[in-house]
């Protein structure tokens, strides 16, 4: 998994509350059995004015000139600002493949669904909760300011604004440990292999039935 | 010791450790396993060159990418298929319990492991499915994860999890006739809104859940993620006790008596406290339809679009334009004023034997109307669908009609080849009305069974208590 520590990125706004993982990957692209791949066709339905297939070229594909991602000024962008319960829905990882491969390294919200918001940290993708006060002057910053580029800093746990204004946010300690060492957590479970043999050896004797 | 709520039990049961932060490895007992989200962790285990911790955890099957065509013999996508012979290939390889395309006992992973007593009451149940929170109904601490998870159950039979809070949802009372489990949900989702869940596992309670079968209960715990909540629950009582007694799964005879005792247990002590509390009473509900493209954008049949001139926060209001915009309606519509393309009856929420005999009974003996394009019954695995056949439910839907399908996730999230046109109004029985989700265009309403049916009669939404 990509390490992050301090990234400093072009803010792309996604003006919607509640953007489900099936607007952010649609089902036909699940199909794939592999990880990679996913950036062309994140946000599908909104970017292209067809319907997407699989294996398709997309640089030929019509696109929708209204969608945020499609606007010049928003090329290149690493954060996206969202609204109110991002990533709701479908436990699809293939949301966080698609948001990496495109280039995302953070999502900025007030709230996120529970299931997104563990897969983003499994790819190191940080999802940062902001205050939907705080998200409400982001999103009127960006409309405003051409290039408008947020600095994360997650060791110090801060969004630096080009102002220079900083407000912190809350990620729970093992998550950072993981996304700052970029580190893969089945390595650091499987060193408490001891302990997961005792629980289950435990186990077998309260409830046999649950051993086959 | 003090008071516990039912989550509480469940949790405390399975603690391997737990770290200073809080944060505690939790043991996994019920490992489901579908084609489209386990490739990739099958792989990363592969290349990681890490053994499979616990075969016998792992029930699988695919559901997601099956033809429902009946005989289907082979699916005609190649990248569907592809992404099934993964699955045939990895149950080879790993030597996994795998209800191949054929078994009749397959179907959606969700319907098919209760009932082969996959899932009993005290086990963590997972799978890398969002409505995984289906299997709480049976008093288990079930929830849908990613894949990378997936491949961490696999590598380690555990999960690094965070406890959440913990909420109850109590409807008492009695509801009243032609009410379901489906109207209780959705409007319980209509109450807190796809986020009121969210950081909670919620306990469904209170003697309008109680009265509920099996069936029922797991309609409303699957819907638990689309009010946020990773995990639904519902407490052990007879009614779960007598649903699992002689399943496949189900604990041998010699160990049977022991498991009870324990299951027995596996309720939230009277003086628990919660975190939230949500209370409804189950004579105010009516039979739900949704107008929008998320579960809450939710009204009951007497009632109208809504207007969102009149919802004062901005961000909810353009929402709700938005949503009008895509569903192609006008805010102060009356429900009964929606005319529908296609029927679609099945999924994880509600293609069960108890589902199918109530849009049964709305059916029998009439027709769909001529302005419906398509109604499909897609049973939700091989064992309802060869019950159902015995009962002649088949009959009844095919005289109206319907068309009778083969088993598998279909048109509740299109990625077979049932789908969808754009622009098409569906009443669907399953789960989530996203823009695009039943086909790129496609507008879903959300609704029970029996609704749908009449639905399908009727051809626009009808009350089906006056049906
Ligand atoms: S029926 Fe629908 S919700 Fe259920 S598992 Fe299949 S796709 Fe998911």
């Amino acid at each position: 998994m990509q390490a992050f520590t301090r990234h400093t990125g072009l803010v792309a706004p996604l003006d919607r509350p509640n953007v489900d993982t099936d607007a952010i990957i649609p089902k036909q692209f699940l199909k794939s059995i592999k990880r990679s791949g996913f950036g062309p066709n994140l946000f599908d339905e909104w970017r292209y004015l067809d319907v997407g297939q699989p294996g398709q070229d997309c640089a030929t594909r019509p696109r929708n000139p209204d969608f945020v991602l499609n606007q010049p000024r928003y090329a290149g962008a690493s954060v996206l600002l969202a609204r109110e319960n991002f990533g709701c829905g479908s436990s699809r990882e293939h949301a966080v493949w698609a948001l990496d491969d495109y280039g995302f390294r953070a999502v900025i919200a007030p709230s996120f669904a529970d299931i997104f918001f563990n897969n983003c940290g499994k790819n190191g993708v940080l999802p940062i909760r902001l205050d939907a006060g705080v998200v409400d002057r982001l999103f009127a910053a960006v409309a405003t300011q051409q290039g408008y580029a947020l600095t994360i800093d997650l060791p110090a746990q801060t969004v630096t604004t080009p102002a220079g204004e900083v407000f912190g946010f809350d990620i729970d300690p093992f998550r950072k440990h993981c996304l700052v060492g970029g580190l893969d957590d089945i390595g650091l479970t499987l060193q408490h292999a001891d302990d997961i043999r005792a629980y289950e050896a435990r186990r077998r004797e309260e409830a046999p039935w649950l051993f086959g | 010791m003090s008071a516990k709520t039912l989550y509480d039990k469940l949790w405390d049961a399975h603690v391997v450790r737990t770290e200073a932060d809080g944060t505690a490895l939790l043991y996994i007992d019920r490992h489901l396993v579908h084609e489209v989200t386990s490739p990739q962790a099958f792989e990363g285990l592969q290349l990681a060159g890490r053994p499979l911790w616990r075969r016998d955890a792992i029930v699988a099957m695919a559901d997601h990418n099956t033809p429902t065509d009946p005989g289907f013999t082979e699916i005609a996508d190649p990248v569907s298929r592809t992404q099934v012979e993964t699955l045939d290939a990895n149950a080879r390889t790993f030597s996994l319990e795998y209800y191949r395309i054929g078994d009749a006992r397959r179907g959606i992973v969700h319907v098919v492991g209760p009932e082969q007593g996959a899932t009993l009451p005290g086990m963590t149940v997972v799978c890398g499915d969002s409505h995984t929170s289906t299997h709480g109904a049976f008093g288990a601490l079930a929830f849908g994860i990613g894949t990378s998870e997936v491949e961490h159950v696999m590598a380690t039979q555990c999960l690094v999890q965070k406890k959440s809070k913990a909420m109850l949802v109590r409807v008492d009372g009695e509801v009243g006739p032609g009410v379901t489990a489906k109207d209780i949900v959705l409007a319980i989702i209509g109450r807190i809104g796809t986020a009121g869940g969210t950081g909670y596992a919620i306990e469904f309670g209170g003697s309008a859940i109680r009265a509920l079968s099996m069936e029922g209960r797991m309609t409303v715990c699957n819907m638990a993620i689309e009010a946020g909540a990773r995990a639904g629950m519902i407490a052990v009582d007879d009614t779960t006790i007598e649903y699992l007694r002689g399943r496949a799964h189900a604990p041998r005879p010699e160990h049977w008596e022991q498991a009870v005792a324990w299951w027995r247990t596996l309720h939230s002590d009277v003086d628990a406290t919660f975190d939230a509390l949500v209370e409804i009473r189950a004579e105010s509900i009516e039979p739900q339809v949704t107008w929008g493209t998320s579960p809450e954008m939710v009204v009951p049949i007497s009632g109208q679009v809504p207007d969102p001139a009149v919802e004062a926060d901005p961000v909810r209001r353009s929402g709700m334009e938005k949503a009008l915009a895509y569903m192609g309606l006008t805010a102060r519509l009356p429900v009964t004023a929606i005319a529908l393309d296609r029927i679609f009856i099945g999924s994880c929420t509600n293609a069960r034997i108890e589902d199918l005999r109530a849009a049964a009974a709305v059916v029998r003996g009439r027709k769909v109307a001529a302005s419906v394009k398509q109604a499909l019954v897609v049973p939700g695995s091989g064992l309802v669908k060869a019950q159902a056949e015995a009962e002649g439910l088949d009959r009844v839907f095919t005289a109206a009609g319907f068309e009778w399908r083969e088993p598998g996730c279909s048109m509740c999230l299109a990625m077979n080849a049932d789908r969808l046109g754009p622009g098409e109004h569906c009443a669907s029985t399953s789960n989530r009305n996203f823009e695009g989700r039943q086909g790129a265009g496609g507008r879903t309403h959300l609704v029970s069974p029996a609704m749908a049916a009449a639905a399908a009669i009727a051809g626009h939404f009808v009350d089906v208590r006056g049906f």
